[in-house]
């Protein structure tokens, strides 16, 4: 669904079919709110399994869900906090990674997790995302990249690839995209991987020893935006972008992050880049 | 010092200093901030302190996260505050929104300079007055308060945490550079004698507990993170579980209308002034933080000369005490309003004088505070002399 802001309980999806019913249960459901869905993501997109692999990789950490804050910020992305049946902030656009740097240290008990898009965490956020990253700060940032900006309509976004087109960038994109893992590596995160939404099991085996790690440790998910990326890049359906990662995607553990740009039709290097040990913020205030 | 780490008795600091002080009397265990002249001082301040009382001083990477990391650390459970200047107080108005939207107590100090822009760092100005007011985008009510010295730096501090809890809203301390800079004697209490408003929280199962409905007064109890109560908070409309409602005018009406009372029709409880010679007054001088202090003088210069002049000092700016302007306004010829700007409060003087008196306003541009006979030459016009 393109939207601006969306009703909590859409009535109907932008191509006039009515929702599917909800099922009465979810293996899920202790870990979601009930009351809230359905959810607002369109049919195809990948939030849905980027979410089920963190809560599946939530259960499987051994962390207590009442002691697990989820923060996101604006955007498709930034919902993924109004599902989570936890402690859950959706804050201002770009601003998830300082409120739950306050949230951590007023309460180091607490695992705090952002959970948020990469408009949302690379463009506005960009600063606090990369001095979160310096400080080794005791955050697990999980950032659903799907090349663009979905909530509001489709631009252009920071990763946006070279040549990519969007709606702010109808013939193509003429700029260079970040690349996060390259990033979030050089800023100083202790942990990082990168994996598609195809990859359920690596990328929820990932997004534990993240939820595990000590410091700031970071999963960059590739996410399939059917209803924008996917419409604007000839890609139309979700199944036809997971087979474009099925394609492209080559698994490659300890990879040079700075060898692994994403480019239109190139190859996308997927896996663990990072996982070093080093003092956390909270570890070096112990003095 | 005391056990708890808090100071007691008397001191000769700086305003700036004292307001630090004064957010760790108060229970303040979280400070995050970025520096600029000229409110740095409570940020060293700060980081000097926070170690021996158990509390965390973060510097951030600017005033837009020095904001949110001070809302966080608020639904983490702590006290929390930050203190900046103009160009930060700007970063800050973004996140001073969500804290209203979200109903987050915790403490934001500006420590005024001359502006706009980068404008004159290191001198004083009171430019930012209606910035306080309506600088965060859509309609809500504030809370802000005027210190007129190094005193009510540590006075006022208390006063806004403790009012920050009471209606669970962040709560501006609109200092100047004056008075953030001014060394004085300041009188540190026992914590023990202080009386401190304590987050208010629920006493219903997680299930019964609706983070937004408004009990008592209108402000909800506050459960923070890992209390075991599945909280929802956001920035988006939303109804009183805390659930976004953004396809309802009602559920905005109800949310509004509710933020806006919980202040407006409390405010007895929350205005505070302080006057002298209100009584016989024709004239009224109305002022706050250095300027109510530079207008006394004048004001006793006018009286020597035999006129009838009182003064009002408003300790609160926001909300505005509008029912004693009014009240006032029946019965005097004139508002005289200094501020170190080209008017601001001396607008909503006006406002609520509503043409029964004239409203004078004495402007400065900043970087100084006003000549005193500037304010008695006004003072005389007012009074037809
Ligand atoms: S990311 Fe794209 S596919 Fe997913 S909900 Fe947003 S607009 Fe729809």
């Amino acid at each position: 669904m393109v939207r601006q802001d969306e009703p909590s309980t859409p009535v109907e999806r932008m191509d006039g079919h009515e929702l599917a019913e909800v099922s009465p249960q979810h293996p899920m459901d202790r870990l979601l709110r009930r009351d809230r869905l359905p959810h607002i993501w369109c049919p195809g997109c990948g939030l849905g399994t980027a979410l089920n692999c963190f809560l599946n990789a939530l259960i499987q950490s051994g962390l207590d869900p009442d002691q697990v804050a989820v923060v996101s910020g604006i955007g498709c992305t930034g919902r993924v906090a109004g599902y989570v049946a936890m402690d859950s902030f959706h804050t201002t656009h770009g601003r998830a990674i300082p409120f739950a740097t306050g949230l951590k240290l007023a309460n180091p008990k607490l695992k705090v997790v952002v959970f948020s898009g990469d408009g949302d965490l690379i463009a506005i956020g960009g600063n606090h995302f990369i001095h979160a990253a310096r400080r080794n700060m005791d955050l697990t940032v999980i950032c659903v990249n799907n090349f663009i900006y979905g909530m509001t309509g489709g631009q252009l976004a920071p990763t946006t690839p070279t040549d990519a087109r969007t709606s702010t960038s109808p013939t193509g994109n003429r700029d260079h995209p970040f690349n996060l893992a390259y990033l979030a590596a050089a800023s100083g995160a202790a942990y990082v991987a990168r994996w598609t939404t195809l990859h359920v099991r690596r990328l929820q085996r990932s997004l534990c020893e993240a939820l595990l790690k000590p410091g700031f440790s970071f999963v960059e998910v590739i996410s399939p935006c059917p209803t924008l990326y996917g419409r604007w890049n000839k890609q139309r359906s979700g199944l036809e972008q997971m087979q474009y990662y099925k394609d492209q995607s080559v698994i490659e553990h300890g990879a040079d992050p700075r060898q692994a740009d994403i480019t239109l039709g190139g190859q996308i290097v997927v896996g663990k880049f990072v996982d070093i040990a080093k003092p956390s913020y909270l570890e070096l205030q112990k003095g | 010092m005391t056990t708890t780490g808090a100071l007691q008795g008397e001191y000769f600091i700086s305003g700036d200093e004292a307001c630090a002080e004064a957010g760790i009397s108060a229970g303040c265990r979280f400070f995050a901030g970025y520096p600029i002249t000229p409110a740095t001082e409570i940020a060293e301040r700060m980081a000097e302190r926070m170690p021996d009382v158990g509390g965390v001083y973060i510097q951030m990477e600017d005033e837009l996260a020095s904001m949110n990391a001070v809302l966080g650390a608020a639904w983490g459970g702590a006290k929390a505050m930050t203190a900046t200047s103009g160009p930060g107080f700007s970063l800050m108005m973004e996140n001073l929104g969500l804290g209203i939207m979200t109903e987050t107590p915790c403490v934001l100090v500006n420590v005024q300079r001359g502006g706009p822009s980068t404008g004159l760092p290191t001198l004083v100005g009171q430019g930012d007055m209606m910035q306080a007011r309506w600088g965060s985008h859509g309609p809500y009510e504030i809370i802000a308060l005027c210190p007129s010295s190094p005193q009510e730096m540590f006075d006022l501090t208390i006063e806004a945490f403790n009012l920050s809890e009471k209606y669970r809203t962040p709560v501006l301390l609109m200092a100047d550079e004056a008075v953030g800079h001014m060394t004085e004697r300041v009188t540190i209490p026992p914590v023990e004698s202080l009386k401190l408003y304590p987050r208010r929280k629920p006493t219903v199962p997680p299930e019964q507990y609706r983070p937004f409905e408004g009990e008592a007064n209108g402000v909800p109890a506050m459960a923070c993170a890992g209390e075991g109560y599945h909280l929802h908070v956001t920035g988006l409309t939303h109804d009183e579980r805390g659930y976004p409602a953004t396809s309802s005018a009602d559920a905005q009406a109800r949310l509004i209308r509710r933020l806006i009372a919980k202040i407006r029709d409390n405010r007895a409880d929350i205005i505070r002034t302080e006057s002298k010679w209100l009584e016989d007054a024709e004239v009224i001088v109305v002022a706050y933080g250095i300027s109510a202090r530079i207008a006394l003088w004048p004001i006793e210069m006018a009286r020597a000369e035999g006129l009838r002049v009182g003064w009002l000092k408003l300790i609160t700016a926001w909300p505005f005490a509008e029912d004693l302007i009014r009240e006032l306004a029946a019965r005097v010829k004139a508002f005289v309003v200094p501020e170190i700007n080209y008017g601001q409060i001396a607008l909503e003087v006006e406002r609520c004088a509503a043409g029964k008196a004239r409203t004078l306003l004495v402007p400065h541009a900043g970087g100084d505070v006003h000549e005193p006979h500037v304010i008695l030459e006004a003072i005389r016009g007012a009074a037809g002399r």
